[in-house]
C-alpha cells in the first residue's frame, strides 16, 4: 500500500513550519480549525491565530486589513464557504487591491462525502480563476501540497489553494519540485495528452498505465497551477499529441477543462475531452461511491482518451 | 403517546441515523429535540405538509438533519427504513435537508446563516398573501455569528413580522469549543431586543416553558419573537452532553447501545 495523506494535513503541518521561519504569517479560521488543520498552527502560535467564528465574510475582510498592515494572512474554512460565501470580499477587498491574503481552503469537491451537495464545492476554481490578480493552485498530493504552502507565501498577492478532505495517495518523492506557474510533465507519450490536477493526477497516471497495455502512449501533465497557466507546456504537449483529455474534481465549467480548452483554442486547436462533474450538484455518499457515480474514474479517463484520439 | 415519549423516540432516531451512517451531527440534533417535537406535534398548524396554508419550519442549522428526519419519522412522514439510508448514496435523506427530496422539509439548508433569511421571506410572503400561517426557524448559537442572521433579524423587525418566531438553540457550543470563547454572541436577549424583537429566555428542554413561550409569540403583535432556548448539547446521552467533540462525530456500536439505553432510562424517569 502506498502512503496516503489528506492534503489538508499537509497544509496544516507546512503552515506551522512556515510560521516558525516567517513571523509575518497570521492565520484565520472560521470555527473549523480542527478540520482545516490550522489548529496545528494555533497550538504553536496561539497569538497569531484568530478564530473569526462562523463569520467567513468578516474573516476575509479582517485578513485584508491585516495584509494592508504588512502581515501575510492565511485564511481557512471549507472551500464552499471560503470562495462562495466570501466572494465579494475576495474580489473587492483582496484581489482588486492586490492584498497579500492566502486563501487555503479545504474539503473541496465530491470527496467531502456524506455532508452532501451543500458542502461539496465544485465551482471554486471557476470563481477564483475569474478574478484578476489571483493565483490558483490545486496540489495533487502531500509532497506537492507542502511545497505549495511555502510557495504561496512567496507570491506577492492573493493565492487560492485547494485542499481535500480525504486521504490521497502520495505520488511524488522528495525530488519533486513544485513551481508556481509551471506544469509538470510526468510521463512522455505522443498519442494523447492527459492534463490533470488534484486527486485526479493519481488516476491519470493509472489510466496512462492501462492505455500503455493497449499500445496507447500518453503524456500525463500535472497542472497544479491553474492560473497563471503554463501555456508553453500545455501547447507543446497537446501539439505533440494532437488531442487531449482534462481531469478534475470540479465542474466542467470554469476549471481545468475551461482553461486548457481556452488556451488550446487560441493557440493550437486540437480536440479536448473532459473528465469533470457535468454541470450538476453532488450528493451524500462515500467519496469513492461519488467519484464512481459522477465519472471521476480511471475507466472514464481511458474512454475519454480514446474518444479524443478518434477525433484526431 | 405523550410528548416525552415522542422526544425519547426522536433521540433514539438521532442516535440510530448517525450510527448507521457513521457520519452526521448528534450533539446539536439532541439539543433541539424538545423544541422541534413540541413545535411539530402541538404548536404548529400542519393539516398536511403540502397545504399552502400550513405553518412553515426552517431548520437554519441544517446540520441537525437527524433531528428533523427523526421528528418526521414520528409524524409518520418517513419510515425507520428511510432513516437507515441517511447520508448514504442515492438517498433522499441528504446530509443536510433538501426540500425537493423530503416532504416536511420546507427549506433546503446546510450553509449556516441562510435559512433564517428564507424564513423571513416566507413570513413576508404570508403577509403579502394575507395568510395566517406562521413561520418558525431554529438557529444555532454559533450560527448567529453570521452577519446574514442579523440582516435577517433587522428585516423581520422592519417588516413587523409577528408571524415569525425564531428559536435560538443556545447550547453554548460550536465546533471549535464554547461560543463564548470562539466568538461571543452574548448578550443575545438584549441584542434581539435592540433589533426590535420580543425576546424570551426559556429552558429549552422544558415543554411547559417552551409552550408558554410559543403562546407568548402567537399573542405578540407587530413584531417578531425570539425564543432563546437554554439547552444542553448532546442532551440525554451522558457522554455526549456538553462535549463539543460530539458535534459532528458518530457513535460506534458500543456507544449506540449505551446511548439508547440511557435515553430509554431517561424517558421512564
Ligand atoms: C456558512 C457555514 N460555515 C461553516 C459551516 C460548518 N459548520 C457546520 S455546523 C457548525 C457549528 C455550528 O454551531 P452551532 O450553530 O452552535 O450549532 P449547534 O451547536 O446547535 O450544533 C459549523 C461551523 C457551515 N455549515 N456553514
Ligand atoms: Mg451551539
Amino acid at each position: 500500500m502506498s502512503n496516503m495523506i489528506a492534503t489538508r494535513e499537509s497544509y496544516g503541518n507546512a503552515l506551522c513550519e512556515l510560521g516558525k521561519i516567517n513571523d509575518k504569517i497570521v492565520v484565520f479560521d472560521a470555527d473549523l480549525s480542527g478540520s482545516t488543520k490550522t489548529a496545528v498552527f494555533k497550538k504553536a502560535f496561539p497569538e497569531r491565530h484568530f478564530n473569526a467564528g462562523i463569520a467567513e465574510m468578516n474573516m476575509a475582510g479582517m485578513a485584508a486589513g491585516m495584509a494592508a498592515c504588512g502581515k501575510i494572512p492565511f485564511i481557512s474554512t471549507f472551500a464552499v464557504f471560503g470562495t462562495g460565501r466570501i466572494y465579494d470580499a475576495v474580489r473587492n477587498a483582496i484581489c482588486y487591491p492586490k492584498l497579500n491574503v492566502k486563501l487555503a481552503m479545504t474539503h473541496a469537491g465530491l470527496t467531502v462525502g456524506e455532508d452532501g451537495a451543500t458542502h461539496q464545492m465544485l465551482e471554486d476554481v471557476a470563481l477564483m480563476t475569474a478574478l484578476p490578480n489571483m493565483t490558483v493552485i490545486v496540489p495533487a498530493d502531500d509532497t506537492e501540497a507542502k511545497q505549495v504552502v511555502y510557495a504561496a507565501a512567496e507570491v506577492d498577492g492573493p493565492v487560492y489553494m485547494r485542499f481535500g478532505r480525504g486521504k490521497t495517495e502520495v505520488i511524488f518523492d522528495e525530488n519533486y519540485k513544485f513551481e508556481v506557474g509551471k506544469a509538470n510533465v510526468l510521463t512522455e507519450g505522443s498519442d494523447i495528452a492527459i492534463f490533470a490536477c488534484g486527486i485526479m493526477v493519481a488516476k491519470a497516471l493509472k489510466a496512462c498505465e492501462e492505455l500503455k497495455k493497449e499500445g496507447i502512449n500518453a503524456s500525463v501533465v500535472n497542472v497544479a497551477t491553474i492560473k497563471p497557466l503554463d501555456e508553453k507546456t500545455v501547447i507543446e504537449v497537446a501539439g505533440k499529441c494532437g488531442c487531449a483529455v482534462t481531469c478534475e474534481e470540479h465542474s466542467v465549467y470554469g476549471g481545468l477543462y475551461s482553461v486548457i480548452s481556452q488556451c488550446l483554442a487560441g493557440n493550437k486547436p486540437v480536440p479536448v475531452k473532459a473528465v469533470a462533474v457535468n454541470d450538476t450538484f453532488g450528493e451524500s455518499g462515500k467519496p469513492d461511491e461519488l467519484l464512481e457515480k459522477y465519472g471521476l474514474t480511471v475507466e472514464n479517463i481511458i474512454s475519454k482518451a480514446k474518444e479524443a484520439i478518434a477525433m484526431k | 403517546m405523550n410528548l416525552k415519549e415522542i422526544a425519547s423516540n426522536v433521540r433514539v432516531n438521532i442516535i440510530n441515523q448517525t450510527a448507521d451512517a457513521q457520519s452526521g451531527h448528534p450533539g446539536g440534533s439532541l439539543s433541539g429535540v424538545e423544541i422541534l417535537t413540541l413545535l411539530q406535534f402541538e404548536v404548529m398548524n400542519i393539516p398536511s405538509y403540502d397545504d399552502p396554508d400550513r405553518d412553515r419550519f426552517v431548520l437554519s442549522k441544517g446540520h441537525a438533519s437527524p433531528l428533523l428526519y427523526g421528528v418526521l419519522e414520528q409524524k409518520g412522514v418517513l419510515t425507520k427504513e428511510d432513516l437507515k439510508t441517511f447520508r448514504k448514496i442515492n438517498t433522499h435523506l441528504q446530509g443536510h435537508p433538501d426540500m425537493n427530496k423530503v416532504t416536511g422539509v420546507d427549506m433546503t439548508a446546510g450553509s449556516l446563516g441562510l435559512g433564517i433569511c428564507a424564513a423571513v421571506g416566507m413570513a413576508l410572503a404570508g403577509k403579502l398573501d394575507k395568510k395566517d400561517y406562521r413561520v418558525y426557524s431554529l438557529l444555532g448559537d454559533g450560527e448567529i455569528q453570521e452577519g446574514t442572521v442579523w440582516e435577517a433579524f433587522m428585516s423581520a423587525a422592519h417588516y413587523d413580522l409577528d408571524n415569525l418566531c425564531v428559536i435560538i438553540d443556545n447550547n453554548g457550543l460550536q465546533i471549535d469549543g464554547k461560543v463564548s470563547d470562539v466568538m461571543s454572541p452574548y448578550p443575545i436577549k438584549e441584542k434581539m431586543e435592540a433589533f426590535g424583537f420580543n425576546a424570551v429566555e426559556v429552558d429549552g428542554h422544558s415543554f411547559e416553558e417552551l409552550r408558554a413561550a410559543f403562546e407568548n409569540a402567537k399573542n405578540t403583535k407587530g413584531r417578531p419573537t425570539a425564543i432563546i432556548a437554554h439547552t444542553v448539547k448532546g442532551k440525554g446521552v451522558s457522554f455526549m452532553e456538553n462535549n463539543a467533540s460530539w458535534h459532528g462525530s458518530a457513535p460506534n456500536e458500543e456507544q449506540r447501545i449505551q446511548a439508547i439505553k440511557e435515553i430509554m432510562e431517561g424517558s421512564n424517569e
